[in-house]
């Protein structure tokens, strides 16, 4: 039983020894590997924050629109004013109180979520004022949908990046943490992450006076937006209608070009039927009319509808490089960010480093690890060196439960292992050092063991638990590289108590049993 | 064959007689040592400070010219007081800058910053490697402050606890006061040397918890037995004999972490060296914590053999009266 357990794990470890010993386990090869973490392997940890507030402040605007579409379709329609956004919420003033119920009715639908949860709350003050209050169940929801958009659109835009093999998982409610192995460039992945790409086409208020604009006074219902860094307009500003506009989450597809009139680079797009039909009828209504183009709050450029669009395809140009109309041009085709990301801890580290402390952690621990087999078989003899095949079937069994757990092996890892190896032999110090004092007590040969093994494993378990206590608080504080320290330590706990009791005991017993010695030497 | 015996059997060594001297030579070296923190302060790496923390290779120079380096790196715009440190072998340097507010959740500030940086250094060394680059917010290094604190405390108060539980009250207090002793000079050394305090620190402190946690047990566990066999000895020279029995494991122990430590801290990569070098200083720490400070704490708490054993309590004797009776 103890055997299977042992030659189990140490073979789950092989592959694990085999790869980096240059030995081809072939492409098919399914047997579980130890990862390498980051800081050995090299690559880019990224760790991502969205803003909460940004997610509810779109919530509002959405919220403001789907509004405003409901009571004009009422019938008749539902007049209002003095709509305000303010304290994260949505009022307005009906013109006329008897509506009230009307507007319930009407508006009541869009406070309800899926599966019927109340997302807004709605109340009436002063008997005209309605406010829409959103619920905390409708922000979780809100949010959480946001970051589960965040997450898709994260790992399209790191795949068309083309990097191999990328972990992205969402860390709590408002984070994601991105590692790309291996990346030579990580500020290009940080430029595509950090760049929403929320692309939106709102009419140009032809009413606005440029002197208000530039004093960034806006007309009731406009809004004011600066020109993007780079871009024919830069320094100047826009004003635009601030409702009727088409948002850019409805492409499917983008593609970087070149226009062959003016040799312009440019991005083409293509909306899906929805938002190619919203556009057809927006270029259609307002042929002759100024549009801007507005990615992530700035404007890219402000074209006129020459002639209504119906084809669900468009061109952007806004003096770009080839550079830049082709990272516009991965951005929108992974679609925007449904929120803005910062990074706000990020970790690179060079291929050749990780090599390299591979290699000298590698040598450190063969130096070690023969220094404490020599102390431990000159001060113990027989019994030492039980201790050193334990010890040998420890750093197996520990590598093979690494590889089956699937946990990742970082630099501080490595210090670890050479940790457990100094560390796993104490075990069986105490026990050799009370069976040596049983034996000057007088004690048979066989008691003294038997007596050995039992009083010194009281300490055994105590001292180890406490460790394991240190080692989950550290694993449970520690993120990537320290909690790769952690779970060697830890699991190194378990296998060490394993081989330096149960395994040298199951030997020591064989040769008692074996030979019958009237005297042992320890 | 003659087995080596590094510490001979049977010793007697009257580690506590002088327990009341060592025992205030251990509380002013932890006033010191918080003395130390607090005037000094701890030399924070990026994982706590925040701020950017660039480390590069020389490939070509044998010595990185960390002055000079320096002297580049502060004449840029937006960078004050650069840490510009060897950094492992002599060819390697670790640049630390401080992010300044501007460049809060702002990826491409910290960019430029980066690019500033190597643009100006390759002008004079194009050998220059970039081997990594850690960029850490505000935001973040605050969480990791209060997460490193509440792992440390949480760590010391949870295995006091257990100690508590398997031993007695005055042994889990014991077990605390050396942790917090341990971990108390452990901070002061690196106050002191100034050597970089990062999150791999919190990780050897608790290393350093766990094997100090060990000698200390070891021992706590031989003291329950004497005290159940020796009813009558005093506990001073119980606790003696409990560190003498014991005496050759921690000798023993502690010798065989050493040599697995030492060649790391030797040949081990660099960027270990913090880790491995608060740990093997915490092996020493550790192991006289145990022996002068958790054992004598046993004696002022008045620990005594009735500890282990179960008390007759005054029901016990008003059964037994009756049962005589019968």
């Amino acid at each position: 039983m103890l055997w299977a357990i042992t030659l189990a794990f140490s073979a789950a470890a092989l592959p694990s020894l085999l790869g980096p010993a240059g030995v081809e386990l072939g492409e098919d090869s399914s047997a579980p590997q130890i990862n390498l973490g980051l800081d050995l392997a090299g690559g880019s940890h990224l760790l991502l924050e969205a803003d909460p507030e940004e997610v509810a402040r779109q919530r509002l605007e959405n919220m403001e629109e789907a509004v405003e579409v409901a009571l004009e379709n009422a019938t008749p329609e539902i007049e209002f004013g003095d709509t305000s956004r303010s304290d994260g919420r949505l009022s307005f003033i009906l013109d006329t109180p008897v509506d009230i119920d009307r507007a319930r009715g009407v508006l009541e639908p869009l406070m309800m979520g899926e599966g019927l949860t109340r997302e807004w709350d709605l109340s009436v003050i002063d008997g005209q004022r309605m406010v829409l209050t959103p619920t905390d169940t409708g922000t979780a929801v809100a949010l959480n949908t946001a970051m589960e958009g965040a997450v898709e659109v994260v790992r399209r835009r790191i795949d068309l990046l083309g990097t191999k093999e990328p972990t992205i998982i969402r860390q709590g409610d408002t984070r994601i943490v991105v590692q790309v192995p291996g990346l030579q460039d990580p500020q290009a992945l940080k430029e595509q992450l950090g760049q929403t790409a929320q692309l939106e086409f709102k009419l140009v208020d032809q009413q606005a006076l440029p002197t208000n604009t530039l004093a960034g006074v806006a007309n009731p219902g406009s809004q004011i937006f600066p020109y993007a860094t780079g871009s024919n307009f830069e320094g100047q500003f826009e004003a635009v209608k601030r409702l009727g506009g088409i948002r850019g989450d409805s492409l499917t597809g983008a593609q970087a070009g070149i226009d062959q009139r003016n040799n312009e680079n440019i991005v083409s797009i293509q909306f899906d039927q929805q938002g190619g039909q919203k556009f057809a009828q927006l270029s259609t209504e307002n042929v002759g009319e100024r549009f801007a183009i507005i990615l992530d709050g700035e404007v890219i450029s402000a074209p006129f509808f020459n002639e209504p669009i119906l084809g669900g395809a468009a061109q952007i140009s806004g003096n770009f490089t080839a550079e830049s109309a082709n990272q516009l041009a991965i951005s929108l085709q992974s679609g925007a960010l449904p929120v803005p990301l910062t990074v706000i801890e990020e970790r690179t580290v060079g291929p050749d480093l990780g090599a390299e402390s591979i290699r000298s952690g590698l040598i450190a621990m063969i130096i070690g690890s023969i220094a404490v087999v020599t102390l431990m078989v000159a001060t113990y003899g027989r019994f030492g060196v039980y201790a050193t095949v334990a010890l040998v079937f420890n750093v197996l069994i520990l590598l093979g439960a690494m590889a089956i757990g699937n946990f990742t092996l970082t630099l501080p890892g490595i210090a670890g292992f050479v940790l457990t190896v100094g560390a796993a032999v104490d075990a069986n110090v105490l026990i050799n050092e009370r069976i040596r004092e049983e034996r000057k007590r007088g004690r048979k040969v066989i008691t003294a063991v038997e007596n050995g093994y039992k009083e010194a494993s009281r300490a055994i378990y105590d001292a180890n638990i406490t460790n394991f206590i240190a080692g989950a608080l550290l694993f449970w504080f520690g993120s990537g590289p320290i909690r790769g320290f952690a779970v060697v330590l830890v699991i190194g706990l378990v296998t060490s108590v394993f081989t330096a009791l149960a395994l040298t005991r199951m030997w020591v017993s064989g040769y008692l049993a074996a030979n019958r010695p009237k005297d042992i030497n320890i | 064959m003659k087995l080596l015996k590094l510490v001979p059997q049977d010793t007697n060594i009257k580690f506590l007689k002088f327990r009341a001297p060592f025992f205030i030579f251990s509380l002013l070296l932890m006033a010191a040592s918080w003395a130390l923190v607090a005037t000094m302060g701890l030399n924070y790496g990026v994982d706590f400070a925040g701020g950017q923390q660039i480390r590069a290779t020389f490939t070509e120079t044998a010595e990185a010219p960390v002055v000079e380096l320096r002297e580049t790196i502060s004449a840029l715009e937006n960078i004050e007081d650069p840490v510009v440190q060897r950094f492992g072998q002599p060819n390697e340097v670790s640049i630390r800058v401080k992010l300044p507010p501007e460049a809060e959740g702002n990826p491409e500030f910290a960019n430029e910053m980066t690019n500033a940086i190597v643009t100006a250094i390759e002008a004079g060394h194009p050998d220059i490697r970039i081997d990594g680059v850690d960029s850490v917010s505000g935001k973040v290094s605050g969480e990791f402050r209060n997460d490193a604190v509440l792992a440390l405390l949480a760590a010391m108060l949870m295995v006091a606890l257990y100690i508590w539980i398997r031993f007695e009250w005055q042994f889990g207090v014991g077990a605390l006061f050396a942790l917090f002793h341990d971990v108390s000079v452990t901070l002061g050394m690196f106050a002191l040397f100034q050597l970089e305090f990062s999150l791999q620190i919190i990780a050897a402190i608790l290393a350093i918890i766990g094997y100090s946690l060990n000698d200390t047990i070891v021992v706590y566990d031989r003291v329950r037995e004497n005290l159940k066999k020796y009813r009558k000895m005093p506990l001073p020279e119980l606790l003696d004999l409990s560190v003498n029995e014991t005496l050759a494991r921690t000798v023993m122990t502690s010798l065989t972490l050493l040599v697995a430590l030492v060649p790391l801290l030797i040949f081990g990569p660099s960027s270990l060296f913090g880790l491995v070098a608060a740990i093997t200083a915490g092996l020493f720490i550790g192991t006289y914590s145990s022996v002068y400070l958790a054992s004598p704490i046993l004696i002022w708490l008045g620990v005594n053999s009735d500890s282990f054993v179960p008390q007759e309590t005054d029901a016990d004797r008003q059964e037994k009266k009756v049962l005589g009776q019968l």
